[in-house]
């Protein structure tokens, strides 16, 4: 509920000014064409025809719009040997992803606000150990996690990468709620204390429906990351436990039969059309949320 | 119900550093004690060792009969108003004022109640379903109140709670405290810097100063019979004169300021000097109050009066009265004249002084003498 508290600072007039600031423009202009055409690329290219795709050019629209690579990359299209499209492989991202964000999400809010609301012993040793986990290369602790998914049972299916993705987002959702959480007064930790509440009942209570820009970032990040992760998704599922990321690369990277652009296209927007969705969503408050852990943290 | 409050040698260490140096302090049920002090006098370290926000390096803490040293802030049947409010952002004035309720489950019916009790009292009943975000600061002050107010506990600890808010509305929310004080009779304890806050407000005042208490007492006591030099300048605004001198002998018991070349002499009333017993040329230091310094022969005559001649240093008018600074051996003094009596800086002026409200400090340990 911000006012504008300025109703226009007063600039330089004149000539020179003038196109100074059509330079800006211009530049600015072409930055934004350059970042924007590849995706152009991508979604007119989805919509062509093969035919087309091989007649014109890359640049061109298409001249007849046509879904039809995109129905094949959903349920038709080869991945490996089996040719059921994409679907599958979105529903276990889908069933990854989601428990993955929660969890981590939850136990960042709960590790951020025991490290600054109820500060203990070694706390800040703690906080730079997990925080620690934030630059740990993911390649080093391939080997070991796929032993500790082998032990725990869990190689190879859909929680054992829930799991991995968990343990392994802790350091970023932590740092995010720490960070949030040093910025609320402690005098509203004293006044729900004195009001009877406890660890938890000021959690759930107070500190979680304040923290729902934390949140919103935090979702954000996690969903993007976990989505998006290929490493951990080609080195712990086989076949029909994929996410969608490892079974688009093997859609793409087939190497019998004629390359399909537009349904390679389709593909690639397919599997990330979810994390553009989460971003639109919440983008407001994805700004609002790290421009306010910059100035608290 | 009421409850007193027992500190007995009350320590606190914040690593090597103490900043409550064992206190010791009755507060009798139904008393509004006012913590006061300068920043960093532990004043508010020493509210919250009672409140449990701070847990104690020795000493026992008791209210009631109840030793509470180890019980969390939720056992000790307290509730407290805090400097910046610490309204629950998320919730509504109506969710803020339940949430203690809440916590401690008491029926719904009992909780309504209660709001709408408190909430009238305090004139917020129209804002219950807004937001604190959507409050003026002296209405979250009012609903601060109100939740602390709610639980009818039997102590009530307040924070700086004014400090906050703009003079005008202080003050107003200054009257509002003691009367629901004095309606509804619960012990307080109250922090402030504030002196005038902690005169008008209190049953007693206790002075801190450096972990310490200087002194406990009434108002008029602590304003009229300071201790020791530390509540005599903390207590009063503008502060009271302080002129260094020596004790002269001579029939009566008078101070000559240092430095003063014009042969100044500050008679002392005979019954305080019969009880003084520090010797001639002992260091001292004379504590007159700017209003027992007046312009010569404005006020009825009395006796023990002192009329001296100074130059006008500095006029500073205040509305109701002016204050003229003057100076005595290269020392500050103020007077408070009435607006009439001022005259031009730079000009002599005849000041008269009621030396039977003076007070006498020794100057080594800062002691009443």
């Amino acid at each position: 509920m911000r006012q504008r508290t300025t109703s226009g600072i007063v600039r330089p007039s004149g000539p020179g000014a003038v196109l100074l600031r059509g330079l800006l423009f211009a530049v600015l202009a072409l930055f934004c064409l350059y970042y924007l055409v590849p995706l152009f690329v991508m979604i007119s290219t989805s919509l062509k025809s093969l035919e087309e795709i091989r007649a014109g050019t890359f640049l061109s629209p298409p001249r007849a719009v046509t879904f039809e690579a995109w129905g094949k990359a959903w349920n038709a299209a080869c991945v490996g040997v089996r040719c059921d499209g994409l679907e599958p492989y979105v529903w276990n991202s889908v069933l990854m992803t989601v428990p993955a964000v929660a969890i981590s999400t939850i136990l960042g809010a709960l590790n951020g606000y025991a490290l600054t609301k109820w500060r203990f012993p070694g706390a800040d040793i703690i906080f730079a150990l997990i925080l620690f986990g934030a630059f740990i290369p993911f390649q080093v602790i391939l080997l070991p996690m796929a032993r500790t998914l082998g032990q725990l049972g869990l190689a190879g299916t859909v929680p054992g990468l829930i799991l991995v993705h968990t343990v392994y987002g802790l350091a970023f959702t932590t740092l995010f709620f720490r960070n949030f959480f040093v910025g609320v007064s402690d005098g509203i930790m004293q006044a729900a204390k004195v009001d009877g509440a406890g660890f938890f009942g000021i959690f759930f209570g107070i500190v979680l429906p304040m923290s729902l820009p934390a949140i919103v970032v935090t979702v954000i990040w996690q969903f993007t990351q976990i989505w998006n992760d290929f490493l951990f998704g080609v080195a712990f599922t086989v076949g029909d436990s994929n996410p969608v990321t490892v079974a688009l690369n093997n859609v793409v990277n087939t190497s019998t039969g004629v390359k399909e652009y537009n349904v390679d296209m389709a593909a690639a927007i397919i599997a990330g059309l979810p994390t553009l969705l989460v971003y639109v969503v919440a983008g407001a408050y994805f700004v609002r949320g790290l421009s306010a852990g910059a100035v608290k943290g | 119900m009421a409850e007193g409050i027992r500190l007995q040698s009350v320590r606190k260490f914040f690593g090597a550093n103490e900043v409550i140096k064992g206190i010791d302090l009755e507060i009798e049920p139904g008393e509004f004690v006012v913590l006061v002090g300068p920043s960093g006098c532990g004043k508010s370290t020493l509210l919250n060792l009672i409140a449990g926000l701070e847990t104690l390096s020795g000493g026992d803490v008791f209210i009631g009969d109840e030793k509470v040293n180890t019980h969390p802030p939720r056992d000790r049947d307290i509730a407290m108003v805090f400097q910046s409010y610490a309204l629950y952002p998320t919730k509504t004035v109506r969710q803020n004022i339940t949430f203690g309720m809440e916590t401690r489950r008491i029926p719904k019916a009992r909780q309504e109640e209660a709001v709408t009790e408190f909430t009238r009292l305090l004139q917020i009943d129209r804002l219950l379903d807004r937001k604190p975000g959507q409050l003026s600061g002296g209405q979250r002050q009012r609903v601060a109140m109100g939740r602390a107010l709610v639980r009818n506990p039997a102590v009530f600890l307040f924070d700086e709670p004014l400090s906050n808010l703009d003079a005008k509305l202080r003050i107003e929310m200054r009257t509002e405290i003691k009367k629901l004080h004095q309606r509804l009779g619960k012990t307080v304890v109250y922090v402030t810097h504030d002196q005038i806050e902690a005169m008008t407000l209190a049953t007693r005042i206790a002075v801190m100063d450096n972990g310490h208490i200087r002194q406990v007492a009434d108002p008029g006591t602590i304003y009229e019979n300071p201790a020791d030099l530390f509540v005599a300048g903390f207590m009063g605004s503008p502060p009271m004169n302080m002129i260094r001198g020596r004790l002269l002998r001579d029939g009566g018991l008078r101070v000559a300021p240092d430095g003063d070349e014009d042969g100044l002499l500050f008679p002392l009333p005979e019954d305080e000097a019969e009880r003084i017993a520090a010797p001639e040329g002992h260091k001292v230091v004379l504590g007159l109050r700017p209003e027992t310094i007046f312009a010569a022969g404005t006020e009825l005559p009395g006796p023990d009066r002192y009329i001296f001649e100074r130059r006008v240093e500095v006029v500073e008018p205040t509305g109701p009265d002016t204050m003229i600074v003057f100076q005595i051996g290269g020392q500050d003094g103020i007077a408070r004249v009435r607006p009439e009596d001022a005259r031009a800086t730079g000009t002599p002026f005849s000041f008269e002084v009621d030396m039977g409200k003076a007070k006498l400090f020794d100057a080594a340990t800062g002691k009443r003498l």
